[in-house]
């Protein structure tokens, strides 16, 4: 349909566009690519790919993945269910607007929150102590960063399952229902599958970010969590080894896109 | 619809009340008048006036906003021209292609569009500060803007275009006066969202952004190594109410449009 609207146009609204995709989508992954193979003199060496597959490297690799699975669950756990029951609540969408409004305050100010919040004196060390404990640090572990990024990344996660389970057919749930599927049987084998789409996306959108996120773990980790993200940023602005930096990056390009791959919706335009 | 049992509405106010209390304990201790987020002294807005009397951090406040508006602004002409362009190509296979293209920036991580445009810029010989934040902020923005325009460029009947070039109207005055006045929720939905994403970077604008110049995101970072400073909290305050504006606008924008999009992740 719209590839008529073509002939009655010229082909100049394109030129900026394709100029864009050239100079900010083809030329910077090209450059990490170049620069992956350049060791600080500017010379060709494969060594950076040598030193990713050593046990320094895989182990940050691995933990890296074990947080962001983690940081990805637990989104998933708290999302699902809330995402479920909004779409039963009388002003659904007004509710969903007040989830989103949080993920739109900026990402430091809600991080520098947590720095207060988990503070050695802060509200929560103060409910420990009413309950008897000793305060004790919280801040710097690695479970306040996975607290901190799971909080972060809940309203993303929300949205797309919210809007899978409210385009969902009501009556598919009652048909399982009279015909004697459990609450529990209708959820696993017609409501979850069904939403399948919406926890892809969801997925999608906290495990990519959850491997590459560097400020949360230099504010709220300390040195505890290294992401590939934070590698990264090690590597391009305090090593300045751009070419160790760009190595990682490769890597992390290559994980994006098998997460892409792996989350895939089936349905075609399923995303515009 | 049945009405929710009262473990599910607990459950919520549970959620809830987790999403909202940091946001709210910022702007709580945002005015006291104690140094700290523990003990709360007393009020004060000494914190609110910290913020105004700094001149530096309003220079830092009135760049981001001067690079939100000027990157969103580029980023929504050259994203709908781009729009208008794709679904002009009648090649399938070309026109996936550079819908493909358009999302890599979506879903690439921040940290490797920072990373990779930091060597762009160091390649070309852009000095690095407010020129190459705002390139930056523009190169991110522009496809989310792509992604919300067509959907209304696709759902636009080609009657409408036959009919006003049938009745003499010239090539610019379809694009002027039929295309853009049907397209523009889906335009004013993507600067909103172009908005959004430059307000909200930080990992980009960090990478780029050298040592002379500052945004809001990369002074907050900054200054809260540094430690807990209460004029953070008052900037939390005033950002808390400017969002709450913003999403208000970009609410009534979507309700008209009847967008489905909702959100956007950077």
């Amino acid at each position: 349909m719209g590839t008529k609207i073509m002939n009655k146009t010229a082909k100049g609204p394109l030129i900026p566009y394709i100029f864009w995709i050239l100079l900010f989508v083809i030329a910077p992954i090209a450059l990490i690519v170049y620069y992956s193979v350049l060791d600080l003199n500017g010379n060709f060496t494969l060594t950076n790919y040598a030193k990713f597959f050593t046990p320094v490297y895989l182990k940050m690799t691995l933990s890296s993945f074990w947080y962001a699975f983690l940081i990805t669950l637990f989104t998933l756990l708290f999302a699902y269910p809330t995402a479920y029951l909004l779409t039963k609540t009388k002003h659904k969408q007004l509710w969903l607007m007040l989830i989103i409004i949080p993920s739109w305050i900026n990402l430091l100010l809600k991080t520098y929150a947590f720095i207060g919040i988990f503070g050695l004196y802060g509200p929560i060390n103060a409910m420990i102590e009413v309950f008897g404990f000793n305060p004790k640090q919280i801040l710097f572990t690695d479970f306040s960063f996975v607290f901190v990024s799971v909080y972060i990344f809940i309203p993303f996660m929300i949205i797309p399952i919210f809007n899978s389970l409210d385009k969902m057919n009501p009556s598919l749930i009652y048909a399982a229902r009279d015909l004697g599927a459990s609450s529990w049987t209708t959820f696993r084998r017609v409501i979850f599958p069904l939403t399948i789409d919406g926890v892809k996306s969801g997925i999608q959108v906290t495990f990519i970010p959850a491997l590459s996120l560097f400020m949360i773990t230099r504010l709220i980790a300390g040195n505890q969590v290294i992401t590939l993200g934070t590698a990264i940023e090690q590597q391009f602005l305090v090593s300045q080894n751009w070419g160790m930096g760009s190595t990682i990056a490769v890597f992390l390009i290559l994980f994006m896109v098998l997460t892409m791959l792996f989350t895939r919706q089936k349905s075609k335009g399923g995303r515009v | 619809m049945k009405k929710l049992s009262a473990m599910s509405k607990m459950y919520l106010i549970f959620v809830f009340a987790v999403l909202y209390a940091p946001i709210f304990y910022l702007i709580f201790y945002s005015f006291n008048s104690g140094g700290s987020m523990n003990n709360f002294e007393s009020f004060t807005l000494e914190h609110y006036a910290a913020v105004f009397e700094d001149s530096r951090l309003i220079i830092i406040l009135l760049n981001t906003v001067l690079v939100a508006l000027l990157s969103g602004l580029i980023a929504t002409i050259i994203g709908t021209l781009g729009a208008i362009g794709i679904v002009s190509i009648k090649d399938k296979k070309m026109r996936n292609t550079l819908l493909s293209l358009n999302n890599v920036l979506i879903v690439s991580p921040d940290v490797v569009i920072g990373a990779s445009f930091l060597i762009l810029f160091t390649m070309i010989g852009v000095k690095l500060g407010f020129a190459s934040v705002l390139v930056s902020h523009v190169a991110f923005s522009v496809p989310i803007v792509v992604l919300m325009v067509l959907p209304k460029l696709l759902e636009m009947n080609t009657s409408l275009i036959d009919a006003a070039r049938d009745l003499g109207a010239t090539k610019r005055d379809v694009l002027m006066r039929v295309i853009l006045p049907y397209i523009s929720p889906g335009i004013f939905a993507g600067f909103f969202m172009a908005l959004t994403y430059s307000l909200d970077d930080f990992a980009v604008t960090f990478f780029v952004t050298g040592n002379g110049f500052s945004t809001l995101s990369v002074e907050i970072y900054s200054m809260a190594r540094a430690g807990i400073s209460l004029t953070i909290n008052a900037i939390s305050g005033l950002v808390f109410a400017v969002t709450v504006l913003i999403v208000i606008g970009y609410y009534f924008i979507n309700k008209r449009s009847k967008s489905v999009a909702t959100g956007g992740h950077r």
